[in-house]
């Protein structure tokens, strides 16, 4: 009887078990950099965060920790993360990535994703955005739209991707008009709106009229709307800020990547990659093109459409800024030299740290 | 010279909030309170002045909320410090951990809400002289405001009873109360109107700097504004000096970086704190005028004897 | 009504011992009432907070990392306030100690050698007392302000690093990410037991607690300290220099920063990084206080703070406590610890104020 009853309840367990696994929502965790509403880069993934939760429903619940410095604190958290049950962890941050390294070796179970990174593991897969196809737009938009023929350029710290917008936004600015020149300003912060407001003045001071940013915060745009002059928003649509100054935005929309790495975790075809989707899968978006001509528009509009049918910005003849040729007549740029790239184009008048 | 008059204004934006908070934390450090929460009130102060501005429209509403939350908040750290004598360092300290925190849950839902500008108001008849009008007249009223205290605080320590009553609690706590002063009370109100001063700060931040709320906008101008006060030897007027000179500087090496000098930007951007501590080291060299004006019970707890 | 505070004859040893009780059960009521009011459930956050980081060997391993560099640099700044140097750049000697110290891993990672991890550490150290000798020189033979220079040279090594790993140390297969290589095996600061996770430097920081303990209480040293921390007319009549301590305090100091910074570098994030510390230095003085500057209770301080960062992480993935929360109740827990501390040296009354001016008036 005894017997009998143990294996009733083993079988009744084995039961519930497999039916938990059907039903049982996925856990998907992500790991900040900074807080979930720091109004740019974290948001965009939080924001994401929310989309993955509202098109899965009950088939996956989220967590999060955010404001999670890089080294031993995000090797930590990845940790806790594992430990907790979570199926899939999504590092959002490029400084986590030793730490997922690390912690996707301890947890051969669980599935991690970085992003903008480059190691990958049987379950780490990576995953980015080809952002400098939005700059090569901008940088269009900018050569038509500017009267003094130069933009003021606010950056936070030189890592490549932040180069590659750069190259991108010259390479699109230059087809217009091929004296173009940008001048070039680190705050060395990603976030600090005061800093970047004085950046923009003092751009502005000295005579720009546009102003592209890749540091997180729309004040360089205030700064913008105030002045009567124009800019980009980052990360996402900052119209609000500025709604006479925004000509466009680079939004980051992570969201159907999760919800896709989501869903193949779900039906057991997720494998690991290096993921690097652009405008044409809608990893990233323009927000509305406003506060220009109908001619720009429909410029900026024509060369979206055309980087969506398979146009590289990084297309040849392109020469690099101390004169040598990089890239021939109709060669295009290889992704290997652009996740690492560290020169300029000709044209830009900055020098990179050696 | 131009580009130089252009970058004024901008410098006395930058300069402002430094100002502000430094000007205040003068005071409570000349009646021997040592606050380092400074950062702390300042944010309280950007979120409530944000908030108060949404609420009711008005910049000025929302300048007022900031000074009286950073008084308020000040307060918390005057109960701790000044009746229970707990340590001045930590308390400040864990002041702007406490600031830092609840200002991002005070602000949770005003992140990526554009805010009200508080507009410049140019002083009739001043503002119309050439050159010197735009740079110095037309300004808002929180840049007004500052260069007001400077003076204000300046005339009530060196020129009023109570300001020379409040530098000789800071410099003996203990004679100053056998002489009848009441040195919990005026500690209290100093370390108040420190708190309104960084709270005034931080509604600049939110209201004219950068009209927007965001977690961490005060970004360490807290820590500048301490010291700031150090490097005036606590001294009002160099208050106003150490930070124009880190507002220049600051806005001056964006400008080289924008010209295209070729320098490693992270040299550019140390400038303003090496330049504060080689301009310290030049006017430390007096001995005797800084041990003259630093507060002798900077920090040091202080318990009546009954 | 008002508060009133005496100050007591002696010392409460009674009090000393029972304030963090005191202390601790006021957080856990006021945190309580805070979560509640969340709309979280106050049983599960203070046991995320207090109780699971503490269950599980892999939690205490981190606890111990986390709380390693705290101790250290706390135990350090101690003979600094006790001497009353106002060193509040630890932040920044960590991290010269930290560059210092990977000059050899990352400019000859091939070398190997029995010797390679005691020379890293002993640079780290050099590096943070060099760095800690500018604010020292600059007060003792310039007289100018140690706030002020020591808080001012803390930016200017972060942007020093940060420039350091984006450029001329920038790891050459590494995308042109900034980063510097990774240290080879034999400069990793090893696990305390194999298998574990916390490096050496807990270890180091509590015989540098010992240690600077011992220093304080029972050398001349350690009486020179506290003389001239009281008073510097004081320790001149005693023969003692302050001139001298200010150089032998920052230098000390420094030294234990430095070691911090090399340790979490080569023990935990093993590569140099733009930013290697989430504001150790400035927590650390915190911890310093909260320890009463005795080392020994520095060591309780720091791992308590420790606790609530691990604390706060739990409750964010367990409750979904949101971090600023996290940040609130720890200022809490700061603020009652400090206000506790009151009960050792003073009694508190709450007296009418009829009855306190009917006293003033009798006097």
């Amino acid at each position: 009887m005894k017997k009998l009853l143990l294996a009733l309840t083993a079988s009744l367990g084995m039961i519930a078990a497999a039916q938990a696994q059907d039903k049982d929502p996925t856990l998907a965790c992500f790991v900040y950099v900074g807080s979930h509403n720091d109004g740019g880069y974290s948001e965009g993934h939080d924001k994401a965060r929310l989309f993955l939760q509202k098109e899965m429903g009950d088939e996956v619940k989220t967590k999060y920790v955010e404001n999670v410095s890089e080294g031993p604190d995000a090797t930590r958290v990845l940790q806790q993360l594992a430990r907790s049950g979570c199926n899939i962890i999504f590092a959002t941050s490029f400084g986590f990535m030793d730490s997922v390294v690390k912690v996707a070796k301890q947890f051969p179970d669980v599935k991690f994703e970085h992003a903008t990174g480059y190691k990958t593991a049987d379950n780490l897969a990576t995953y980015n955005a080809r952002f400098y196809e939005g700059r090569y737009i901008l940088g269009k938009i900018a050569a038509k739209k500017s009267k003094t023929g130069t933009a003021g350029y606010i950056v936070s710290f030189p890592i490549p991707e932040v180069v590659r917008g750069i190259d991108s936004f010259m390479l699109g600015a230059q087809s217009v008009n091929p004296d173009f020149k940008i001048k070039i300003v680190w705050v060395n912060t990603w976030f600090d709106p005061g800093k970047e407001a004085d950046a923009a003045k003092a751009l502005f001071d000295q005579g720009v009229d546009i102003i592209v940013q890749h540091t997180d915060s729309p004040a360089p745009l205030q700064i913008a709307e105030k002045r009567g002059k124009f800019g980009f928003g980052q990360a996402s649509d900052m119209s609000k800020f500025a709604p006479d100054a925004q000509l466009t935005a680079i939004v980051d929309h992570w969201g159907p990547y999760y919800v896709q790495r989501v869903k193949a975790l779900r039906d057991g075809t997720w494998k690991s990659q290096s993921s690097w989707e652009g405008l044409k899968d809608k990893i990233l978006i323009m927000a509305p093109y406003e506060n220009m001509s109908a001619d720009t528009k429909k410029m900026a509009e024509e060369t979206e459409q055309k980087i969506k049918d398979g146009f590289d910005p990084f297309t040849g003849p392109i020469t690099k800024q101390d004169g040598s040729v990089w890239l021939k007549k109709g060669e295009t740029a290889k992704d290997e030299t652009l996740l690492g790239l560290n020169f300029y184009v000709k044209g830009v008048d900055d020098k990179l740290p050696q | 010279m131009n580009l130089f008059l252009a970058m004024l204004p901008t410098i006395m934006t930058a300069a402002t909030p430094l100002l502000l908070a430094a000007v205040g934390e003068l005071v409570v450090e000349r009646s021997g309170v040592l606050n380092l929460g400074v950062e702390g009130m300042m944010i309280i102060g950007a979120v409530t002045a944000f908030a108060g501005a949404q609420a009711t429209g008005s910049p000025y509403a929302g300048m007022v909320c900031g000074i009286l939350a950073g008084a308020a908040f000040s307060l918390l750290f005057g109960f701790l410090t000044l009746t229970l004598v707990a340590n001045q360092v930590a308390t400040g300290l864990s002041l702007t951990i406490l600031g830092l925190g609840l200002s991002g849950m005070i602000g949770d839902s005003f992140v990526g809400t554009p805010g009200i500008q508080m507009g410049a108001l140019p002083i009739p008849g001043l503002a119309e002289i050439p050159v010197v009008g735009p740079i110095l007249f037309s300004h808002d009223l929180i840049f007004y405001l500052s260069i007001l205290l400077v003076i204000a605080v300046h005339w009530f320590l060196f020129r009023t009873r109570t300001g020379l009553e409040l530098r000789s609690i800071g410099d003996n706590h203990d004679s100053a109360h056998a002489l009848g002063m009441g040195v919990i009370r005026v500690r209290y109100l100093a370390v108040m109107f420190g708190g309104a001063c960084a709270g005034l700060a931080g509604a600049q931040l939110s209201l004219v700097y950068t009209p927007q709320w965001t977690e961490n906008m005060t970004a360490g101008r807290g820590w500048i504004a301490l010291a700031l006060v150090v490097f005036a030897s606590w001294r009002p007027v160099w208050v106003l000096v150490g930070a124009y000179l880190f507002g220049a500087v600051s806005i001056g090496q964006f400008n080289a970086q924008a010209f295209g000098f070729g320098i490693p930007s992270q040299f550019l951007s140390s400038m303003p704190y090496l330049a504060t501590v080689v301009v310290l080291v030049l006017i430390s060299r007096n001995r005797r005028l800084t041990l003259m004006n630093t507060p002798a019970c900077l920090g040091k707890p202080f318990v009546p004897d009954r | 009504m008002r508060l009133e505070i005496e100050r007591r004859a002696t010392r409460s040893s009674l009090y000393a011992a029972l304030s963090p009780f005191i202390a601790l059960a006021l957080t856990v009521v006021a945190g309580g009432i805070m979560f509640a009011a969340l709309g979280k459930d106050p049983f599960s956050a203070l046991y995320s907070f207090f109780i699971a980081p503490l269950t599980s060997a892999w939690s205490l391993n981190q606890l111990a990392i986390k709380s390693a560099p705290l101790i250290l640099i706390a135990v350090g700044l101690s003979v600094c306030f006790s001497s009353r140097n106002w060193n509040i750049g630890a932040e920044g000697q960590f991290i010269a100690g930290a560059l210092m110290g990977s000059i050899l891993p990352v400019m000859a990672p091939d070398w190997t050698s029995p010797l390679l991890l005691p020379i890293i550490l002993v640079l780290g150290m050099v590096g943070g007392a060099l760095y800690a000798a500018i604010p020292a020189i600059l007060k003792a033979e310039f007289n100018a302000n140690e706030i002020l220079s020591s808080l001012m040279l803390v930016y200017v090594a972060q942007l020093f690093l940060d420039w350091t790993v984006r450029g001329p140390w920038r790891d050459p297969q590494g995308f042109n990410f900034p980063q510097t290589i990774q240290f080879s095996d034999s400069a990793t600061l090893p696990p305390i037991y194999a298998g574990g996770a916390a490096h050496w430097g807990f270890v180091f920081a509590l015989v540098a607690a010992v240690v600077t303990w011992f220093m304080l209480r029972r050398t001349l040293k350690g009486f020179e300290i506290r003389v001239l921390g009281e008073s510097s007319r004081a320790g001149r009549f005693a023969g003692f220099s302050s001139r001298r301590m200010v150089y032998f305090s920052f230098l000390f100091s420094g030294a234990l920063a430095g070691l911090a910074g090399i340790c979490e570098v080569s023990g935990a994030i093993n590569q140099l990084q733009p930013v290697i510390s989430p504001g150790y230095g400035f927590t650390a003085i915190i911890v310093a206080f909260l320890g009463r500057l005795n080392p020994l209770s520095i060591v309780v301080a720091g791992l308590v703070l420790g606790l609530t960062y691990l604390g706060g992480e739990a409750a964010q993935i367990t409750i979904g406590l949101s971090e600023k929360v996290a940040r609130v109740f720890q200022g809490f827990l700061l603020f009652f610890v400090l206000g506790c501390d009151t009960l050792i040296l003073y009694r508190i009354r709450l007296v009418s104020s009829r009855r306190a001016s009917g006293e003033e008036a009798a006097q």
